[in-house]
């Protein structure tokens, strides 16, 4: 009699369960988890940190180069759907390719099934962001931009050898930042460097891998055609070639696979 | 010694008089012990590394600075860990290389000691050889050129020991001794060793002035332009003063020593060693993975002229071709002030690390 009673107790509560379970399937079906997925190409051919430390690429200019050193942030990973709706998580991601983490990100955004017209996020951080030792973890990885600089993070930082035109190997660092003139007390911004990567628009069905290639080589090509022998080192207080970086890196990332 | 017994006697007691009045609650457990954080650490960092399977606590610190400081580690009851990481050199040694029992003589100079649980990698030593603290302490001991035991006699030794199995007992809830536990004694000392007490660490919390001299320093530090040290030696808003990170950085042209190469088998990692901290340098001397610099200014002519060029050189070395980045007399002498700015006197003196 006991475990009679026992059982029916348990078949009552399957039976709640069982209601319960249909209704987080129905709210599982109308909700997507997002993760995006950062892979890395030179004009098409696969770059991973296998491929660092060897001369391999050659640039829009001619210039024969490695890669030694990579790690990017992005940040503010926003969807708007088709009534104009704007999901954006205010969180930022750290991909560093050459230990091979952050590649995989997963933002803390939950979106509703359907039709969204526009993804993208923040290549770096935006000027309210971007604070200076705000980031325990981007401390901790020295990602810092000296204060005389407006302080703050880096966006990027490449570092490449290259064959310089004495062929000789020369150390070159592409390290993106906030554009900076009149380093010291009071620096001064002639232009915001950070942008909006656009991916273009996805229809959301299920939970969702994105995968965001970065053409390494569109650095150097466009508009503006590198020479890593004229613009090589001492780049974070040089303004014009931030601002080049800049223009080059609009074009340097697509909308790769998307998985659901 | 008395003090230990007491905490012994009183522990054993403890551990009685649970088991008489609650069988449940009889388990002994030691004290934990949490790790005293500096302020900026705290404000910029993140967490320090402790491992799951050892918790810092009261009883296992205690121990390990025992074991730290007792020559009963190595083979003939005359070197501890002590003698090539001493106290009052920051934990290192000062002379280019140590010898060991037997007179012989390594080819590493002895890494200082502190804020060791925010190696985020834990890669340990000048080629990360090691991977974590526990693993590191390990290796000294069966290593011929250096304290030159053997684990087995070592732990016999330890288990006869009149007072270590109970503080072994307070410290892991056993008195049966193994390697590991002595290891994860030593590394619990260890992660206790935190540097956070320097004039540039008061100036940070608004406590102290600096030198237009040490400022300046600071600047040429800073400066892409000029010292560019910044890039692998930390800032002001990661006040380890190091990356951890594993960087050619110019030393020769041809390797007689392959650091992280030797330990990757990557020859793209040969002349790669450990960025060191650049706190209590005044302490530290001779510098280098070979103590081949006696003073900071041979270090900071290393870097301003003596860059050597190599396949692996890291490519923020800049003006290899020059020799390095021609730094003026005078910031010079103001980046070595700003450099002995990060001297830790409250830590080489810290009574808490001093021999028992």
């Amino acid at each position: 009699m006991k475990m009679k009673k026992i059982v029916l107790v348990i078949g009552s509560f399957m039976i709640l369960l069982s209601c319960g379970n249909d209704d987080d399937t129905d709210n599982q079906d109308q909700e997507a988890q997002v993760t995006f997925s950062f892979t890395h190409n030179w004009d098409g051919a696969q770059v991973t940190s296998a491929d660092f430390n060897t001369i391999r690429y050659t640039n829009e200019f001619g210039e024969q180069l490695s890669i030694e050193r990579l790690r990017y942030l992005i940040s503010d990973v926003t969807f708007i759907n088709d009534i104009g709706e704007e999901f954006t998580v205010d969180e930022y991601n750290l991909i560093d390719v050459t230990n091979d983490t952050g590649l995989r990100y997963a933002p803390s955004l939950t979106l509703p099934q359907g039709t969204y017209m526009s993804m993208r996020f923040t290549f770096g951080f935006d000027n309210e962001d971007n604070v200076d030792g705000a980031y325990q973890d981007l401390n901790s990885a020295s990602f810092n931009v000296p204060f005389m600089l407006g302080g703050g993070y880096h966006f990027m930082q490449l570092d490449v050898k290259y064959i310089d035109d004495t062929d000789a190997e020369t150390g070159f660092n592409y390290h993106v930042i906030r554009a900076v003139d009149n380093p010291g007390t009071s620096p001064t911004f002639p232009q915001d460097t950070f942008f909006d990567v656009e991916l273009g628009p996805v229809t959301i069905t299920n939970d969702v891998t994105i995968e965001a290639k970065m053409n390494i080589a569109e650095w150097f090509k466009n508009p503006n055609t590198w020479s890593l022998n004229d613009l090589d080192t001492v780049l974070m207080p040089n303004s014009m070639a931030q601002i080049m970086m800049y223009e080059n890196g609009r074009s340097v990332f697509s909308l790769g696979n998307i998985i659901q | 010694m008395r003090n230990v017994s007491i905490i012994y006697a009183l522990s054993l007691g403890m551990g009685l008089f649970i088991s008489c009045s609650d069988e449940s609650v009889q388990q002994y457990e030691p004290t934990p012990l949490n790790l005293d954080i500096p302020t900026l650490f705290e404000q910029n960092l993140i967490a320090p590394v402790i491992p799951n399977d050892n918790p810092m606590t009261v009883q296992g610190v205690a121990l390990g600075k025992k074991l730290f400081f007792d020559t009963i580690l190595s083979g003939d009851n005359t070197q501890s860990c002590a003698t090539c990481h001493a106290p009052q050199n920051a934990f290192a040694d000062d002379t280019p290389f140590s010898d060991g029992i037997d007179g012989l003589f390594g080819n590493r100079n002895s890494m200082p000691l502190f804020n060791l649980a925010w190696n985020y990698n834990e890669r340990f030593t000048w080629d990360g050889r090691e991977l974590s603290l526990e693993r590191q302490a390990l290796e000294p001991v069966a290593n011929p050129i250096e304290m030159h035991s053997v684990w087995t006699e070592v732990v016999l030794e330890l288990q006869n020991h009149g007072e270590y199995p109970g503080l072994f007992e307070l410290a892991f809830g056993t008195s049966e001794i193994d390697s590991t536990m002595v290891t994860k004694a030593i590394a619990q000392f260890e992660r206790t060793l935190i540097s956070k007490d320097s004039r540039f660490d008061r100036y940070l919390l608004g406590e102290e002035t600096l030198t237009p001299e040490e400022l300046n320093g600071f600047d040429v530090f800073m400066d892409e332009a000029r010292g560019d040290c910044f890039h692998c030696h930390g800032n002001a808003n990661n006040p380890l003063w190091t990356d951890n990170i594993f960087h050619n950085n110019g030393l020769d042209a041809n390797f007689t020593d392959l650091g992280l190469g030797a330990v990757t088998g990557d020859p793209s990692d040969n002349g790669k060693f450990r960025s060191p901290s650049l706190r209590n340098l005044v302490f530290t001397s001779p510098y280098m993975h070979d103590g081949r610099f006696s003073t900071l200014d041979e270090v900071i002519d290393h870097y301003s002229e003596g860059l050597q060029d190599s396949p692996t050189i890291d490519p923020l070395m800049k003006m290899v071709d020059q020799g390095g980045v021609q730094l003026s007399d005078q910031d010079k002498a103001d980046l070595k002030q700003f450099l002995l700015s990060l001297t830790d006197e409250a830590f080489v003196n810290n009574p808490d690390f001093q021999i028992p």
